[in-house]
């Protein structure tokens, strides 16, 4: 076939079709190498991307678990509120936005059109409060206090709201069980934060925080908040690009969070509750001779421990506010005056976060640090009336001298100047100004092993430490300080705090003779919480071993079984033996039958021979401030302690209200009659509350109502046993308060004084207000 | 010196009729080229459940019928079967001559969409109704009619033995022919087809072994007019974003940035084997714009994965190698440079699509060969594979 040519090609045609087809597989080759990157080594970041793009969750909140008491009843419960919410995704197929439903939701609910608008709309960067800042796919709450005609004609007109609902949901609601106000103990709720919700975005089940989630931010709704908040069910909707729901990725039911079991008792709560606030507005009445004013009285704290667990069975704070303002979102107004000076800070729970100067409630700790130390028992210590220590003159209460007495009676009567005495000798055998390489140091010591300076470890958030002058504080405090002092002190000044300036400036380091004694009696720049108190009077009544204390007994689940049990946690024992105890057990009891606080207790009618009680009384002076009231108590099953602020004696602000306390749990009247069909609690609970298979607490009919107020329940006299108490009143500070932060509480010292009452035989001695800190220590040996 | 043939001189095929002429040893179907031919059919039929699955949920394209999409590519792809074959049957050497009838259509059906016939899709005046839910997109047979047109002019005098190379009147003429059809497109205006139709030009240039400077000369015209376009400011800060966004979507991120940044992770989340198909999440949601035709690659890579979107590549690829060992293979020039039009057509056409699609080309409403959804696309290419196999059938039987 020699007509048919062999090719149309020449040999550049040839050359140019390699060229094109080197351009077409590099083509190729790209688009491989590109499908290669995005598909193999990018793959995991597309899909993440792929499926943020189409699943939107939605998130339907848990119910909470309950908080209740021992016996079960419900102190922090959920109420079934009427909540009006709207779909956005519904308003915005409306014509107008969905414009119409809301003025028309408005008209219904009665608000301003304006205000459902603001509430509808999305919180963003621009956007303030009031907005909704949880997922747009989420039903947004317009109110949580719908009533039923409201919802009623919402339901009705349905074709008139399209995407509102209106259906019951929980919401928190703090009971008042009983009366009880518990407000700090329990704490509060609040909305997470946007921040919180996208730092925990990456995480699961309960470490994520979802929008819309209330999360407990303080007191024990705080710390139990992973028990009882529960799992939020999510439901993942798959969406197309319009945000059209087109099917259902996964599906998870909410779980309802678990209860949790305090070890409080509502009837005991409010029994302390009401004797504080009585004690407090007693003490406005009473005159304080030192200030020539009432006493001012303005905060207080009480806790009554179990003492053979540590477990609190009521713990009170002064001033108090109502929870349940937190109920679906505080409002500004209402959280200005929580958190405002005048309300003088109602949120602080001060008997973990408030701290002063403990007074002679601190004598059991230096009477052990004295047999630590080596001192005998039986050895007898001079009581004068005065003593002078580095040139200053260190006075008993109202100059009163016992002689030669014992180291019991010198605790029943709060002998200061035995006190003085020990610690003064102690103070020299360590070398005094110039102290020795390694000081004794037996009363920091002794304060340290009492557990002071450090926190309890109790299940409630933000507890202090309180503090332990020690010589190591003494340094920090000078070098933080130093330069302050110096610089005043080179003005030149005369003033009293001038003079004070330049000596510390120059040796504000050491520890002087008048910082070591007025620690031994709990004055000067101790601090101490009542919660501490509390469980170093609980280890003296149960013969020595601390226990941590704790306010949750277990965690039971929804169906009622049991998840959790917080046990009792031992922390440790006393310093000093069986000997040593039953010698502070002798003379605390000996407080209220001849002591400082018998006028309050055994001179009021206490039937101490069937309920032995015992008790140390403290009243601390603070610098610009009128004394602090404390008093520390124990009977053989519980501690009492009560604190108040400018209060008055120990005795004389706290006695009653500690006494009533007594009265209440042991069913005693005023004249001393037991009746034990009165009393509300003569032995602490020791079992959990038996439920019910759909989870509700089984609660045993009460046996009598709690009328325990001040009065006191009052009924025939059925001996309980031997019992002895003692209670504490404690000037609670906030915390951060500068005044108190920088260590300068000048708490001068002051045992107890009966206030204004009749003294009872051994009251103990009044000493001089001194500064701790410029005459009291310059004793140079 | 080598002779050159003319057409001419060539023996035609003996006359008998019907079947036994189908079925004699000298009949075209023994000599076209069926890994072509299968090839191109995986690609089309394949790519129907690609179509199907971009717009079964698509109930306002759909009207109801998820099947829709399904039905109306198939047919298509057969019509686009019956064009090639009777594209094959005519035979190259006997189409040669109806040329010039086929461009002076394509010119009036381009006039005629810049008429109030045409009508207006995404700002494009580039359609014509025709009724019944059909309409025509004139362009792509432009492309046609550029490929035929210029390999007729270019190879006239070389395939008549005159001369070794186009003669610059020639490749000038031929490229006066190209101009006409990518002026109106233009104007319509459609950049992306106007692109398209450049690089056949210039792969038409080059095959047809016309003098380097015009290759060159029209590779600086296309950059100058580039920059031209650019320094003079004829775009817009917006028009610029809008090319732009395939490298950096947030350029646009409402527009076109949108639709790359979906596109691209519906292709990224596909992984190695793909999400199944019906199963992908971007496609399900409709996330990707004008998925069923631009944008169908997409689905390939989200449902079929890496996989699947590499199986389209390579077949496209063997597609284009099939045309290439066509074009080299050819008897003559006109077949030559038919061979190489076609295959710098689907070449850009198919790197720029998947290059969209992928994020490394800007986005132009082009179709993938084959494998997109659409009429006169799917026509006009298969009218290309037929004029491939006419060009291959032509050549002698295993001389």
């Amino acid at each position: 076939m020699s007509n048919i040519p062999e090719t149309g090609r020449t040999r550049r045609v040839t050359i140019r079709l390699v060229v094109l087809q080197i351009l077409v597989v590099s083509l190729l080759a790209t688009l491989g190498g590109r499908l290669w990157y995005l598909q193999i080594r990018n793959a995991s970041v597309y899909t993440a991307k792929a499926t943020g793009n189409h699943i939107r969750e939605v998130v339907e909140p848990a119910v909470r678990g309950e908080i209740l008491d021992a016996s079960g009843r419900i102190l922090a419960g959920n109420e079934t509120k009427l909540v009006v919410s709207v779909s956005r995704t519904s308003l915005l197929q409306q014509k107008d936005a969905g414009k119409a439903v809301l003025t028309r939701l408005a008209d219904v609910l009665g608000m301003p059109a304006k205000d459902v608008q603001e509430k509808v709309r999305l919180c963003d960067a621009k956007t303030q409060q009031p907005c909704w800042n949880g997922s747009p796919y989420q039903p947004i709450p317009v109110t949580k206090e719908a009533t039923t005609q409201q919802a009623m004609q919402i339901m009705e007109r349905r074709e008139d709201f399209p995407g509102v609902t209106a259906q019951p949901t929980a919401v928190r609601h703090y009971t008042g069980a009983e009366g009880a106000n518990l407000a700090q103990v329990l704490g509060y709720l609040s909305p997470v934060t946007d921040d919180e919700v996208s730092k925990t975005a990456d995480k699961a089940g309960l470490d994520r925080y979802l929008p819309a989630d209330q999360i407990g931010r303080a007191g024990l709704e705080s710390v139990y908040d992973r028990d009882l908040r529960g799992t939020a069910g999510i439901t993942k909707l798959e969406v197309d690009n319009l945000g059209r729901v087109i099917g259902t990725a996964d599906q998870a039911a909410p779980q309802t969070g678990n209860n949790l079991v305090t070890s409080i008792d509502a009837k005991v709560q409010k029994v302390v509750e009401d004797n504080l606030a009585q004690a407090m507005s007693d003490a406005r009445k009473t005159f304080d001779k030192v200030t020539n004013r009432n006493y001012e009285a303005d905060s207080g704290a009480a806790v009554v421990m179990d003492v053979h667990t540590g477990r609190i069975v009521a713990m009170a704070s002064a001033p108090t506010y109502d929870p349940n303002l937190w109920q679906g979102g505080i409002s500004g107004k209402d959280y200005q005056a929580l958190t405002s000076k005048e309300s003088n800070f109602p949120l602080l729970n001060r008997a973990i976060q408030g701290q002063s100067a403990p007074g002679s409630t601190f004598k059991v700790i230096s009477t052990t640090a004295a047999v630590q130390a080596g001192y005998s028992l039986d050895g007898r210590y001079d009581c004068p009336k005065a003593m002078t220590i580095g040139g200053r003159e260190f006075k008993n209460f109202e100059s009163e001298s016992f002689g030669a007495i014992s180291l019991e009676r010198a605790l029943e009567v709060s002998c200061d100047t035995v006190f003085y005495g020990l610690a003064y000798d102690q103070w020299m055998k360590d070398g005094g100004i110039k102290p020795k390489k390694d000081p004794g140091d037996w009363f920091f010591k002794t304060a340290h092993q009492f557990g002071l300076g450090a926190k309890t470890g109790i299940d409630l958030p933000s507890e202090v430490p309180g503090r332990v002058p020690d010589r190591q504080w003494k340094q920090s405090f000078y070098d933080n300080n130093k330069d302050a002092w110096c610089k005043q002190a080179e003005k030149g000044g005369n003033s009293f705090s001038d003079q004070i300036a330049r000596e510390n400036c120059v040796d504000g380091y050491q520890m002087r003779a008048g910082d070591a004694v007025n620690f031994a009696i709990g004055q000067g720049d101790t601090l101490v919480t009542p919660v501490q108190m509390a469980r170093i009077y609980s280890a003296l009544a149960n013969g020595g071993t601390f226990y941590r204390p704790t306010v949750a007994k277990a965690v039971i689940s929804p169906g009622g079984d049991l998840v959790r049990e917080i046990a009792p946690h031992e922390d440790g024992r006393l310093p000093g033996d069986q000997k040593l105890l039953g010698y502070i057990d002798q003379a605390t009891a000996g407080v209220i039958t001849s002591g400082t606080a018998a006028w309050k207790f055994t001179g009021a009618g206490w039937p101490q021979g069937k309920i032995e009680l015992h008790a140390k009384t403290g009243t601390a002076e603070v610098e610009g401030k009128q004394t602090t009231s404390w008093l520390t108590t124990y009977s053989r099953d519980y501690a009492v302690v009560m604190t108040i602020s400018q209060g008055g004696t120990g005795s004389g602000g706290s006695g009653d209200a500690i006494r009533r306390i007594y009265q209440s749990l042991y069913g005693v009247d005023d004249k001393g009659n037991i009746d034990q069909g009165k009393a509300l609690l003569p032995k602490p609970q020791a079992e959990l509350p038996k439920f019910n298979p759909d989870g509700t607490a089984i609660i045993k009919p009460a046996s009598f109502d709690a009328s325990a107020g001040p009065s006191g329940a009052v009924g025939p006299a059925d001996s309980v046993g031997s019992v002895g108490p003692v209670a504490a009143a404690s000037s609670v500070v906030p915390v951060g308060d500068p005044g108190v932060a920088g260590g300068s509480p000048r708490v001068f010292l002051d045992p107890d004084r009966p206030g204004g009452g009749t003294p009872v035989p051994g009251v103990s001695a009044a000493v001089a207000v001194e500064p701790t800190r410029s005459t009291t220590g310059r004793g140079r040996a | 010196m080598t002779s050159y043939g003319s057409y001419r001189q060539l023996r035609l095929a003996p006359q008998r009729g019907g079947v036994p002429k189908a079925l004699a040893k000298d009949s075209p179907l023994w000599r076209i080229d069926w890994i072509l031919l299968l090839a191109a059919a995986v690609l089309s039929l394949g790519s129907s459940l690609l179509v199907w699955s971009a717009t079964r949920g698509r109930d306002s394209l759909t009207h109801g019928d998820p099947q829709y999409f399904l039905f109306r590519h198939l047919t298509n792809v057969m019509v686009g079967a019956v064009l090639c074959a009777v594209v094959i049957a005519i035979g190259s050497r006997r189409f040669r001559t109806v040329v010039p009838f086929l461009y002076a259509g394509v010119i009036l059906l381009l006039m005629a969409t810049l008429s109030p016939l045409g009508s207006t899709i995404n700002g494009q005046h580039s359609w014509i109704q025709l009724g019944g839910g059909f309409s025509v997109q004139p362009a792509e047979f432009a492309k046609l009619a550029i490929v035929l047109s210029m390999a007729l002019v270019m190879s006239d005098q070389v395939d008549a033995g005159e001369r070794e190379f186009p003669a610059n009147k020639a490749v000038f003429r031929a490229l006066v022919w190209a101009t006409l059809p990518m002026a109106i497109v233009m104007l319509m205006p459609d950049a992306g087809s106007v692109m398209v139709m450049a690089v056949i030009v210039l792969g038409i240039l080059l095959a047809s072994g016309a003098a380097n400077r015009w290759v060159f000369g029209l590779i600086l015209a296309g950059v100058g007019g580039c920059v031209a376009i650019w320094k003079l400011g004829v775009l817009s800060k917006y028009q610029i974003d809008r090319f732009a966004a395939f490298a950096n979507p947030a350029l646009d991120p409402s527009g076109v940035g949108y639709n790359t940044a979906q596109a691209r992770i519906a292709i990224g989340s596909g992984g190695l084997t793909g999400k199944g198909l019906f199963h992908g999440t971007q496609t399900t949601g409709q996330f990707v714009p004008e998925q069923q035709t631009d944008f169908v690659f997409t689905v390939a890579g989200e449902e079929l994965g890496f996989l699947g979107a590499m199986a389209i590549i390579v077949l496209l690829g063997v597609v284009l190698w099939r045309g290439c060992r066509i074009a080299r293979q050819a008897t003559d020039l006109y077949g030559t440079i038919v061979a190489a039009g076609v295959v710098a057509w689907f070449a850009f056409q198919g790197f720029e699509n998947i290059g969209m699609c992928l994020g490394i080309m800007p986005v132009a409403g082009i179709p993938l060969p084959f494998v997109s959804y659409g009429g006169s696309s799917m026509f006009s290419t298969w009218v290309a594979i037929g004029l491939l196999q006419a060009v291959q059938s032509q050549r002698p039987i295993a001389a």
